[in-house]
């Protein structure tokens, strides 16, 4: 393997929870390639969340490093980690926190108004986006019009939508029904294979694990293989 | 476009909040408004004053008089183009209830020196013919039903008994700014019957006015009619018209400056709704700014949205609030005739309020921005779950 | 036995007060409108009872005061010399310990004084006084100095009008009338009108002004019950055209405009602001409805009554209204250090007068601070009350 996409080395992150420092990750190193489909599990509070944000740049560690395309995480300020992210990662969400006033085409577009394309251009990269989601028909429609595995699927082409080359999902079937969590999941492996993301993904359900290339088990800030 | 339409729709994502925050604004705008503009009713009287006429009084105080006699002895001055004289009659209307300003003038030069006040030709004539002839403001005559021809019958509170004079004419003002609420009748009618029931008070009236021939003039006559009389009986203090009505405005003062204060304190007091509002808001939000910055927007994008929200609600009260001060201040104004004549919106008060009403935006919007600015991502989803 | 236990079970106060806390700054931002309300709300009516209380002690109800029929005030009313005689002689007139009739006869006028640090005059009432006057004002004591000599031309000055204006220092002189009059004393009257006051020897100023004609009359009665009979009798009596009133209806008369302008203003204009304040009270008590459905379903699940959750967001919102009310009266109490000097439209002058809190407008202010709680909870609380259980849970 050439030079990994994702380089972690010796991550160290606690929490204070009152005055005590309550530790969360320790020592971490890891490597993930370019285009690989990453599982992490773990038991609730081992961290496997904080280990995510950490990745796309919206948290910051204690110690250790993180080095994505060649850039050093922790040496990017405020506003350029806000827009390294918002060209290199897209986000999933376990409730997919969509915005309730804006349909669903707003949705998408949203992270395409911090770029510098024309209306027109937004236009096509969202209807491409929603097209791959299969959601061509739904586009004006505000998410409380739309099902669990409809909105997650406006998340999915709003993560996607600016082309970025990692995407993170915190337990993103975690609240859906098991036909709709099947299709979620189908979804991330077509992006996986066929748009050549990098997708790293935490969650619960052994079924999602399943379709990993590469399971890790986070135990108690720990990897264990 | 999208930031607009964003920007309404989080307005009123919860409707009732929205407009009800919308229509408190609204109330202190106005309540701001109409409170100015009482302020500048107060003070329309010296604004309406002109700069070339001079008010001549007794020094010591106004309820002093002056002997008429001084007249001619004004007219010499240099500088000096008419004189005329008035006196403040002080009558009632049947009841104390309608009181209106009401003084005894010297009719031909009087109407001469008040340009501002239009009377027909024909109506002057008449007025100026009888000696028991008085003339009333259009207001003052809509007011009690008056016409012209009618005879009206005022109670002295100075001097005492009932006084009949018969309405020779109603005049209107020039500007929108002139008095509509006076009264005016002959001074040798009231001198004559002074004559004859109490002497000692005959020949004496309250105030010269004196137009100059040009308003550079104005205070080098002024100096040279109070240095004729001097060390006299009833010396004189003679003053703009503006300085003389001002006299008047700063004896009561304090409360032209309580309505001011008070004017500013209804401002803060919807400051404190909005802030209300926008804090609850943004407390509610905080996932979404998570969100947002999780996708890359600044927190510049974060606190422009919750200014922009902030700042269209005050702007949609304000909007409504100017759209409500004028049907108010109109009937307002048709109430309170009898002590406002004059009840005009400013344009500056207009200014005022879209002011006011940007800076109760963004006093609303600055608490909630910085918490949401600060807040980290992290954090942010965790509140989500 | 259990069942009926639990409904009659109350909601503690504490866990109104609690929610109030949690949101602190919700709950300041709605208690601060509020307190500003009712800062208005107490300054305007401490201010009006000021004055009121200014002008109404200034009098005293054995006093009698005599002016011409028709006139307002003693500046418009002349009584001559002929008539003060008839009064003098009435039989229902107290005497002094020297057994001469407590009587005094006096003129009022008023001249315009230059206040301190400005060039406006403002009018300033002179009073010529006779011997009797201050025996029959007992509140008049001489602060610095002492009293003006009879047949001089020596003033006193009350000390509301010696503080805020020039020349009326004690050992000043002031020039009207075409003499100079020597300052040689300050007299407080306590919170009256005479504080705002200039007096000099009756005679002396009559001259000085060649005034024919005394302002006014005022006289000790015997006994306060003979009023109405000698009142009907000297208005009555042909040789005099006067008007007999007790010091204390005169006084009162004399603040009736000014009071019920600075009222009519301050009701309306804190009815207007209130509407603010309990908007702001709506939005916060919807809000804390709104975030606390499930609290809510759970509370009923647990077997309270619609009642109990009426109450509980009842009594939230009068606690907000109560801590409003109470941060608006202790806001509007400092107030009482201010003295407010304006002019009293009746006698055409300066008037200086304090901000006054009584009982009676805590009692209100706090009253109207309530209500204005109330009536903005009452909405979101029967909203409360009525949700349905399985709803609630579900939020």
């Amino acid at each position: 393997m050439s030079n990994p996409l994702v380089s972690i080395r010796h991550l160290v992150k606690s929490y204070r929870r009152g005055n005590q420092s309550v530790p969360v990750l320790e020592d971490i190193s890891l490597d993930i390639a370019e285009g690989e489909f990453l599982v992490l599990m773990g038991p609730s509070g081992s961290g496997k969340s904080t280990l995510l944000n950490l990745i796309a740049g919206i948290d910051t560690a204690d110690s250790g490093s993180i080095t994505i395309h060649d850039v050093d995480l922790s040496l990017l300020s405020d506003s350029a980690l806000a827009a390294w992210r918002a060209s290199h990662i897209g986000f999933v969400f376990q409730f997919y926190n969509l915005i309730p006033v804006l349909t669903a085409f707003e949705n998408v577009e949203l992270p395409l108004l911090l770029t510098s394309m024309s209306r027109h251009q937004r236009r096509e990269h969202v209807e491409t986006a929603l097209a791959v989601v299969g959601l061509t028909d739904r586009m004006e429609h505000r998410p409380s019009e739309l099902s669990g595995g409809q909105q997650q699927r406006v998340a999915i082409a709003r993560a996607i939508v600016s082309d970025p080359s990692i995407l993170v999902a915190d337990e993103p079937t975690g609240d859906l029904d098991r036909v709709s969590a099947e299709e979620i999941l189908n979804l991330l492996e077509q992006l996986n294979r066929e748009f050549g993301k990098t997708i790293i993904m935490v969650t619960h359900d052994p079924r999602a694990a399943k379709r990993a290339r590469r399971l890790l088990h986070l135990e108690k800030g720990v990897l264990v293989l | 476009m999208f930031i607009l339409k964003l920007l309404t729709r989080n307005a009123f994502r919860h409707k009732l909040r929205a407009l009800l925050t919308i229509t408190g604004i609204a109330i202190a705008i106005l309540s701001f408004g109409l409170l100015r503009t009482v302020v500048s009713a107060w003070y329309a009287g010296a604004h309406a004053s002109s700069g070339n006429r001079l008010i001549s009084r007794n020094a010591i105080s106004l309820v002093f008089s002056l002997p008429v006699s001084y007249k001619d002895r004004i007219r010499q001055v240099e500088g000096v183009k008419n004189v005329s004289y008035a006196n403040w009659f002080g009558g009632v209307y049947i009841t104390e209830k309608n009181f209106f300003p009401s003084f005894a003038i010297e009719p031909a030069t009087y109407l001469g020196m008040y340009p501002e006040f239009i009377l027909s030709d024909s109506q002057t004539s008449d007025f100026i013919r009888d000696r028991k002839g008085c003339v009333a403001g259009r207001k003052l005559a809509e007011r009690h039903g008056w016409k012209v021809g009618d005879s009206v019958t005022l109670k002295g509170t100075i001097f005492p008994g009932s006084w009949e004079f018969n309405l020779r004419g109603i005049y209107q003002g020039k500007k929108q700014t002139t008095d509509e609420g006076q009264f005016f009748f002959h001074w040798n009618y009231l001198n004559e019957t002074l004559r004859k029931n109490t002497p000692r008070r005959a020949d004496q009236t309250g105030i010269f006015l004196i137009e100059v021939k040009h308003a550079n003039l104005s205070s080098q006559v002024a100096q040279a009619i109070d240095g004729l009389f001097k060390n006299s009986l009833a010396e004189t203090l003679t003053e703009t018209e503006k300085a003389f009505q001002l006299t008047f405005i700063s004896m009561t003062e304090a409360i032209v400056v309580a309505i001011r204060i008070v004017s500013y304190v209804v401002i803060v007091i919807i400051m404190a709704v909005a802030a209300n509002t926008m804090a609850m808001t943004a407390r509610e939000r905080f996932g979404e700014y998570a969100i947002l910055k999780s996708m890359g927007f600044g927190w510049f994008h974060i606190a422009g949205m919750i200014f922009g929200e902030s700042v269209l609600l005050a702007l949609l009260g304000c909007a409504l609030g100017i759209g409500l001060t004028f049907p108010v201040a109109a009937a307002f104004a048709a109430q309170l005739d009898q002590f406002f004549p004059v009840f005009l919106i400013e344009r500056s008060t207009l200014w005022l309020d879209l002011f006011l009403s940007l800076l109760v935006g963004l006093v609303a919007g600055l608490f909630p921005a910085w918490r949401a600015v600060r807040i980290r991502i992290a954090d942010g989803l965790r509140r989500i779950g | 036995m259990a069942c009926e236990g639990l409904a009659e079970m109350r909601i503690p106060l504490a866990y109104s007060w609690r929610n109030l806390l949690t949101r602190r700054l919700t709950t300041f931002l709605t208690a601060g409108g509020m307190a500003l309300v009712v800062f208005v709300f107490a300054s305007i009516m401490m201010l009006s009872n000021g004055l009121e209380k200014t002008l109404v002690e200034t009098g005293s109800d054995q006093n009698v005061i005599i002016t011409r029929k028709g006139a307002d005030s003693e500046m418009q009313s002349g009584v001559d010399r002929n008539q003060a005689l008839i009064i003098e002689t009435q039989p229902e007139l107290a005497s002094g310990q020297d057994g001469a009739p407590l009587v005094t006869r006096e003129l009022v006028v008023p001249i315009g004084l230059i206040k301190r640090g400005t060039s406006k005059p403002s009018n300033v009432i002179i009073r010529g006084i006779s011997q009797q006057s201050l025996l029959m004002r007992p509140q008049i004591r001489i602060l610095e100095g002492r009293l003006p000599r009879q047949g001089s031309a020596e003033i006193i000055v009350g000390n509301s009008i010696a503080r805020r204006f020039s020349g009326v220092g004690r050992g000043e002189q002031l020039r009207f009338a075409l003499r100079d009059w020597q300052v040689v004393g300050i007299f407080d009257a306590g919170a009256t009108g005479f504080s705002s006051e200039v007096w000099g020897d009756c005679d002396q100023i009559m001259q000085a002004f060649r005034r024919p004609l005394y302002s006014s009359l005022t006289f000790r009665l015997r006994d306060s019950v003979d009023f109405p009979s000698l009142k009907e009798r000297l208005e009555s009596e042909p040789r005099l055209t006067v008007e007999v009133r007790r010091e204390t209806t005169y006084y009162r008369d004399q603040s009736e405009a000014m009071a019920t302008f600075i009222r009519i203003l301050g009701i309306s204009l804190t009815g207007i602001f209130s509407l603010g304040a309990m908007i702001g009270a709506l939005i916060t008590m919807y809000a804390s409805v709104a975030n606390r459905v499930a609290e809510i379903g759970t509370l009923r699940a647990l077997g309270f009554q619609r009642l109990s959750i009426l109450l509980a967001f009842l009594a939230e919102a009068l606690l907000l209204g109560l801590a409003g009310g109470i941060s608006g009266i202790v806001l509007a109490s400092f107030m009482q250090f201010i003295t407010i000097s304006t002019m009293n439209w009746q006698t055409f002058s300066e008037l200086a007068f304090s901000f006054s809190l009584t009982l009676a407008i805590v009692i209100q202010s706090l009253v109207f601070a309530l209500a204005m709680g109330l009536i903005g909870g009452a909405i979101p609380a029967v909203q409360a009350s009525r949700l349905k259980i399985v709803d609630a849970l579900r939020a």
